[in-house]
């Protein structure tokens, strides 16, 4: 695939807002996953909420979309100065140039399962303030980034479960390249609700503590929410040499289960040898793994037997959802994030939570922070229904040499 | 310039309120046979093993009653196809019967409501069904929704040079959510598109983005399915087809952002 420049990122989840904040949290190992008190939910897991989110006020004019998502999403515009960097970019192509594609999985259902609460006794009717299409509806995260920047060029939600937001990457890459679009808004946003809390319940997924990823005391998952964005554009010649390029795609279906991975990993093999392939580059090339990582039984097992298979044993990796929780639908956009950080500021990030990596599992998973340039990361998602995303980042001082056609 | 994307129509599906399959609604849409409105009956989803057979909701056999149409017609084999599934919502019904659960004393929900829940709940069958391990990109734009499948349909098509199969599929939320998202009925359209006019190719269409008024239907039932359910703004582009004659139709995709198709037979 033809590289493209993430010129502006940004994270907002429960380690932090912002690119600072994030990087701090990573270097200091802190941990912001805590015991489920959100809304008067039961349950005995832990979760990763960020704070403040119902203190987001939006501006009048799109008073209809007000619902935990789009608010955690306007939160997450508004950090590293993301918004003033689409401004700029909506300047510069026109803003029906600029295309919007945002994951979700569950958008702002919360507002629908807090209205069936206030149904009419006698008629069974939900209360007239409700507005389903510009809150519970997919495509509700990705209008409002649309409408918060006034743009008029395509615009999408893409709601493939956990590999939402990885896929968004694939789908602004590809309107780029057909010359719809000069730039995207690429991102995911997740929040807390009941549905998933209560979901991954029933599955007997749900970890009764702060989430252990690869640890072979693992016990399943801590939910968390956050917001993440990318600004996608072609890279130009002069391109500085620290910024970060999505170099490479993969993409499967297992066709197996729809909640199970497939157990050999079949599914995630397939999306990261395609990633690499698309990439021009080898298993050799790739310098750190920032895993899919759930901390649930199957899908770590399933997916370190994909890993193994096309990396061996020696790929650094580890997963982030140990510090972040698993942001479901927004988590590809986050680990984008963090496999940017990673490159930019030399580091491999350990996994937090994981006491000692389960040795059945045989990967060289990191449980320690350690300093190191990187060239080239791969990041993995996957999701319900058997669907497999795998991206690579790398810098630009590389990435550009080795496409030897920088894009105008 | 505008950017044109260009593809080759080589199988279609269709199934909703009176339109049971592509022959039948070809002859409604040219006017040879008048427009009916009939409940949709969904036929079962024998290709899926027995255990997902049971727990398939409307919007899964649905999307692989129209997508088994269209490969059929193509002379293909699904599990070789990338695929695009787009819908204004997932299955109504299963999203009710959660909210529900939640709001009473007691919210154990199921394990398989809750995988039907995800908006991709029709692409993980549609895998498993067909054995298709491509790629697969699930989407949706609410009133938008068939527009935007289409684009990114077309984008597989033309930047990756293969082929693609679009699913756009709608089902109906009961009430009290139906007041508030009221589409009638079930209604699915299932498009395999090619980059090269091969032996099956039925049409070739190019799409460009357009500020152009989307077209309307004389015919008011069929405009009122048209309006009423999002995958249906995709008729006009099967009329055209069916009519067989080249021809421009501009198909509704964002309030002043639209969809002109230039049609031609192949």
């Amino acid at each position: 695939m033809k590289p493209l420049l993430l010129s502006h990122f940004t994270a907002t989840s429960c380690i932090g807002r912002g690119l600072q904040q994030t990087l701090d949290s990573l270097r200091s190992h802190r941990q912001a996953l805590k015991p489920c008190d959100f809304e008067t939910v039961d349950l005995p897991t832990f979760i990763g909420e960020v704070e403040g989110v119902d203190d987001v006020k939006l501006a009048a004019s799109m008073a209809d979309y007000n619902c935990r998502n789009n608010r955690l999403a306007q939160l997450g515009l508004e950090q590293d100065g993301f918004a003033d960097a689409v401004d700029i970019a909506a300047d510069k192509y026109g803003r029906d140039r600029i295309g919007v594609f945002m994951g979700t999985s569950t958008s702002g259902i919360l507002e629908t399962e807090l209205a069936f609460r206030e149904r009419d006794p006698v008629t069974g009717a939900l209360p007239t303030g409700s507005v389903y299409g510009k809150t519970q509806n997919t495509y509700s995260v990705a209008d409002f980034t649309r409408q918060y920047f006034q743009l008029s060029g395509p615009a999408v939600a893409v709601s493939s479960a956990c590999s939402s937001s990885a896929k968004v990457f694939s789908n602004a890459r590809r309107m780029i390249e057909a010359g719809l679009i000069d730039a995207a808004v690429v991102g995911g946003v997740d929040t807390l609700c009941l549905t998933t809390l209560y979901g991954f319940m029933s599955l007997g997924l749900l970890s009764t503590q702060a989430c252990r990823p690869y640890d072979a005391e693992r016990d399943g998952i801590s939910i968390g929410e956050a917001a993440a964005f990318a600004l996608l554009e072609r890279p130009a010649a002069n391109t500085d040499a620290q910024s970060v390029l999505l170099l490479g795609i993969g993409e499967s279906s297992d066709a197996y289960h729809m909640s199970s991975p497939h157990p050999e990993g079949l599914g995630a093999r397939m999306a990261m040898q395609q990633a690499l392939q698309s990439a021009g580059l080898n298993p050799a090339d790739i310098d750190y793994i920032n895993l899919h990582g759930t901390a649930t039984h199957s899908n770590d097992e399933a997916e370190a037997k994909g890993v193994a298979a096309v990396f061996g044993h020696e790929t650094p990796c580890s997963s982030s959802k140990g510090a972040t929780g698993h942001t479901l639908g927004a988590a590809g956009a986050v680990e984008a994030v963090i496999c940017a950080l990673a490159l930019q500021n030399g580091f491999i990030p350990g996994g937090l939570n994981t006491r000692e990596a389960d040795p059945l599992l045989k990967l060289n998973y990191q449980l320690k922070n350690h300093d190191q340039a990187l060239a080239h990361v791969m990041s993995n998602s996957f999701g319900f229904g058997g669907t497999n995303c795998s991206l690579i980042f790398g810098l630009a001082q590389v990435g550009l040499k080795q496409s030897g056609e920088p894009q105008q | 310039m505008t950017t044109q994307l260009t593809a080759y129509i080589e199988g279609i599906g269709i199934l909703g309120p009176g339109l049971t399959d592509w022959p039948s609604s070809r002859a409604i849409l040219t006017g040879e046979q008048s427009y009916h409105s009939l409940k949709t009956a969904i036929p079962a989803p024998e290709l899926l093993p027995a255990a997902e057979r049971r727990r398939a909701s409307d919007i899964v056999k649905l999307t692989l009653a129209t997508s088994l149409e269209a490969v059929a017609a193509a002379g293909l084999e699904a599990a070789s196809l990338p695929s695009v599934f787009s819908f204004s919502n997932g299955d109504g019904l299963n999203c009710h019967t959660i909210c529900e659960m939640l709001a009473s004393d007691d919210r154990q929900i199921s394990p398989t409501r809750f995988h039907n829940s995800v908006h991709n709940a029709a692409a993980g069958y549609w895998s498993i069904a067909t054995g298709a391990m491509a790629t697969s990109s699930v989407l949706c734009a609410f009133d938008a929704s068939f527009g935007a499948g289409l684009l990114d349909a077309l984008t597989q098509v033309v930047v990756d040079g293969g082929r693609c199969i679009l699913m756009a599929s709608d089902t109906p939320y009961p009430e009290p959510m139906f007041s508030k998202r009221p589409i009638p009925d079930n209604f699915g359209i299932a498009l395999v598109l090619a980059p090269q006019a091969g032996p099956q190719a039925i049409a070739q269409i190019k799409v460009s983005i357009t500020h152009d008024d989307p077209y309307k239907f004389d015919e008011t039932a069929l405009e009122t399915l048209r309006l009423a359910i999002p995958a249906a703004r995709g008729l006009p582009l099967l009329q055209a087809i069916a009519q067989q004659k080249t021809c421009r139709v501009v198909l509704d995709y964002f309030d002043g952002t639209r969809l002109a198709v230039e049609v031609s037979l192949c």
